[in-house]
């Protein structure tokens, strides 16, 4: 009898050693006789568990976490049962707690199914929310995303339904879908675990989108730094066509639609949308000045719907089960589930998918279990790069946009970065300066001259130099940043430092009264 | 489509001239004419041509800018604009091996700085040089997205995560071997 085993093909399993493990284990079942069907899955997110090895079983998958080419032999010895590797199964994933307790919408198949197997898509609830838009007008699909609450899931958690309501209003003989997959914050992962894992969910969420705004043309901008996701979902967009979900009359309707996967090329700044926009045209990625917004002359100048990939790939949900069944979930004006990516110094590192409302402590003790370093967690930074670091008495902070705001920080894309009490927060605020030196478009003075001038003056504070006149120096340059940015580069790249400076004071050796006003 | 130049670019917009062997690049003509070939007609193509140039070469070669321009309709000074303002454009001829190690928080959280100082030191070059024995290039790069994995790096496009300083000495021990000279 065939046993069926998979082995991820995700790209940070494979950084632990997936490819290595497969091959071992089709080379020595070759070997052995054994009849073993390898499915290159997608990763379940549990990525401290990778490589994860799942057996098919009569009772569902069972799993041996952190496989290595040397345990494969025994496995394939034992069949593969659990007697081969004790010590490293972790019994039926699915039973697994950090499994168990997510709400899993966007991420639902992901490691479950063979991505670029349209047939594993199908059989999950693929392309049911695409079926039910074939009898909707655009203006029906609009209402439905609106009524949802989605927000934007790049950043700043923009309705979609009301970007999207903005291009359907627009006259105009060409219109764009641009899916931004520029994932550069550091701590974010859960586009790129799409575009590897789950890519018929991407292509499925922007053809939902083209068809609510009467668009014909999308666009995937992925960064260069993701060459596995980019053959991952080239490959998928080929099955499309090839299947009837892309091209001319999709699905043996009206509409058509395609999608051209644009490789981006290690600027940051191409992950604001304007500056994508110009990328994508062939240009620098200079940050274009609003209004216009995309929506109304956004792509070569036409209407364009920029979404990030979390986004497009949770319409699909939406619209299968309607916008109130999303809406049930989270809290506020904070609808649905969010992918929450768990980096950094943390034990149990990770894709947690939960409706907002979830607290940090949960995600970092409950899901995280703590640092990976087994030292006290000191403090986090969400939202990238250009997120505010949160010390621990905020700990108890719900995952809700509004919250998050009040307390002058950002959920961003949802990545949480963990630092143990090792962290110097000086040297963190003197990178995010240093970061967007490196970064800057260059278009605006603040950011372009404000980070190398914020670098410096990081330097006078830690060598000693007038220390306080220095700190209210930072809190200026900070100030003019803020206000005096085109884009959220240099207008939040003050968010980390001040952060930083307010609840870390002793790591810039300052006196905490002199930062009362600072953040 | 050859057209003229829109606008000539002024002498100290254009990249450093330098000496193109004509031996070691004889083939560069034919990437770039290919990649002009596939792309020249695609909207915006401007980057999906130095990809596919850069991709075949490693680099891009000043000699192709000026045709790449020509072709596209663009002056010299904007192909060079574009290829300098992306951190993934080479201008100059990399090394046989491409080490790139993440710089970002979430490496950094996990002891990245010590990886990369320990690699410095062992590759005796910083950040943009390459050995000199032309065999290893090392780079800063922003996030390969393995953050749950700390420290990443990709090594010739293949990643590597949870990165010791250890495993990389092993990792440039490796490419060093007369085996991975070509």
């Amino acid at each position: 009898m065939t046993t069926k085993i998979y082995i991820p093909r995700d790209s940070s399993a494979i950084g632990l050693g997936a490819d290595v493990v497969a091959d071992q284990v089709s080379r020595v079942s070759h070997s052995m006789k054994q009849e073993v069907e390898i499915v290159r899955n997608g990763s379940r997110g549990l990525i401290w568990m990778e490589p994860l090895l799942e057996v098919e079983t009569e009772s569902g998958r069972s799993g041996f976490a952190n496989v290595n080419s040397a345990d494969v032999e025994d496995l394939v010895k034992a069949n593969f049962t659990e007697a081969g590797l004790r010590a490293k199964s972790v019994g039926i994933v699915d039973e697994i707690p950090y499994l168990k307790n997510q709400e899993r919408l966007c991420f639902a198949r992901n490691g479950i199914t063979d991505p670029i197997s349209i047939e594993d898509y199908i059989e999950n609830e693929g392309f049911k929310g695409l079926r039910s838009t074939l009898d909707l007008d655009a203006r029906s699909i609009v209402d439905i995303v609106t009524d949802s609450g989605l927000r934007g899931r790049g950043g700043a958690a923009f309705p979609t339904g009301i970007k999207w309501n903005t291009v359907l209003n627009c006259q105009a003989d060409q219109k764009y879908i641009v899916c931004n997959a520029d994932e550069g914050d550091s701590g974010t992962f859960s586009d790129r675990m799409t575009m590897e894992g789950d890519p018929f969910a991407l292509i499925e969420g922007m053809t939902i989108a083209a068809f609510a705004v009467h668009a014909t043309k999308g666009y995937v901008y992925l960064r260069s730094e993701y060459p596995h996701a980019e053959e991952v979902f080239n490959a998928a967009l080929d099955v499309a066509r090839d299947k009837g979900y892309l091209g001319k009359n999709i699905r043996g309707g009206e509409r058509s639609f395609d999608i051209e996967l644009r490789r981006a090329a290690g600027a940051y700044i191409c992950g604001e949308e304007t500056s994508l926009l110009e990328s994508l045209e062939g240009k620098r990625g200079l940050v274009r000045a609003k209004p216009p917004l995309p929506a109304i002359s956004g792509l070569f100048g036409k209407p364009t719907v920029v979404n990030n990939v979390i986004t497009f790939s949770s319409v699909p949900f939406i619209l299968a089960n309607g916008g109130s069944a999303y809406k049930n979930y989270g809290m506020g004006r904070s609808t649905g589930t969010l992918p929450i990516q768990l980096a950094g110094n943390i034990k149990q590192g990770g894709l947690v998918e939960k409706a907002f409302g979830v607290t940090l402590n949960e995600l970092l003790y409950d899901f995280g279990g703590g640092s990976a370093s087994g030292k006290p967690i000191r403090t986090v930074q969400i939202g990238g790069p250009l997120g505010a670091y949160i010390p621990e008495k905020d700990f108890d902070l719900k995952l809700d946009y509004e919250t998050f705001a009040a307390a002058g920080a950002m959920i961003g894309h949802g990545g949480i970065v963990v630092f143990d009490e090792t962290v110097n927060m000086a040297s963190m605020a003197r990178f995010a300066m240093e970061f967007c030196a490196i970064e800057s478009c260059g278009k605006c003075t603040p950011c372009r001259i404000g980070s190398t001038r914020g670098m410096e003056t990081i330097d006078k504070i830690l060598s000693g130099e007038d220390r306080s006149a220095n700190a209210e120096l930072i809190e200026t340059l900070c100030d003019t940043m803020l206000h005096g940015s085109l884009c959220a580069l240099g207008g939040m790249i003050p968010f980390p430092v001040m952060s930083a400076i307010k609840h870390f004071p002793e790591d810039f050796c300052l006196e905490p009264h002199a930062t009362m006003a600072a953040a | 489509m050859i057209s003229s130049n829109c606008g000539e670019a002024r002498e100290s917009d254009l990249l450093p001239l330098r000496e193109v062997s004509m031996l070691e690049n004889a083939d560069y003509e034919v990437v770039v004419s290919a990649a002009l070939k596939k792309h020249s007609n695609t909207e915006g193509g401007l980057l999906p041509i130095l990809h596919e140039v850069q991709d075949a070469l490693g680099y891009i070669p000043s000699d192709a800018v000026d045709i790449i321009g020509k072709t596209i309709n663009r002056s010299r000074a904007e192909v060079h604009g574009v290829i300098s303002f992306y951190h993934h454009f080479r201008n100059h001829k990399p090394g046989k091996h491409i080490i790139q190690v993440c710089r970002s928080e979430a490496c950094q959280a996990m002891g990245a700085e010590g990886v990369i100082e320990n690699l410095k030191a062992k590759l005796a070059i910083d950040f943009h040089e390459t050995t000199s024995d032309g065999k290893i290039t090392l780079e800063p790069i922003y996030c390969l997205g393995h953050c749950a994995c700390a420290p990443a790096v990709m090594v010739d496009g293949v990643p590597k995560a949870k990165m010791s300083s250890d495993q990389m000495d092993g990792i440039v021990d490796e490419l060093r071997t007369p085996k991975n000279d070509n």
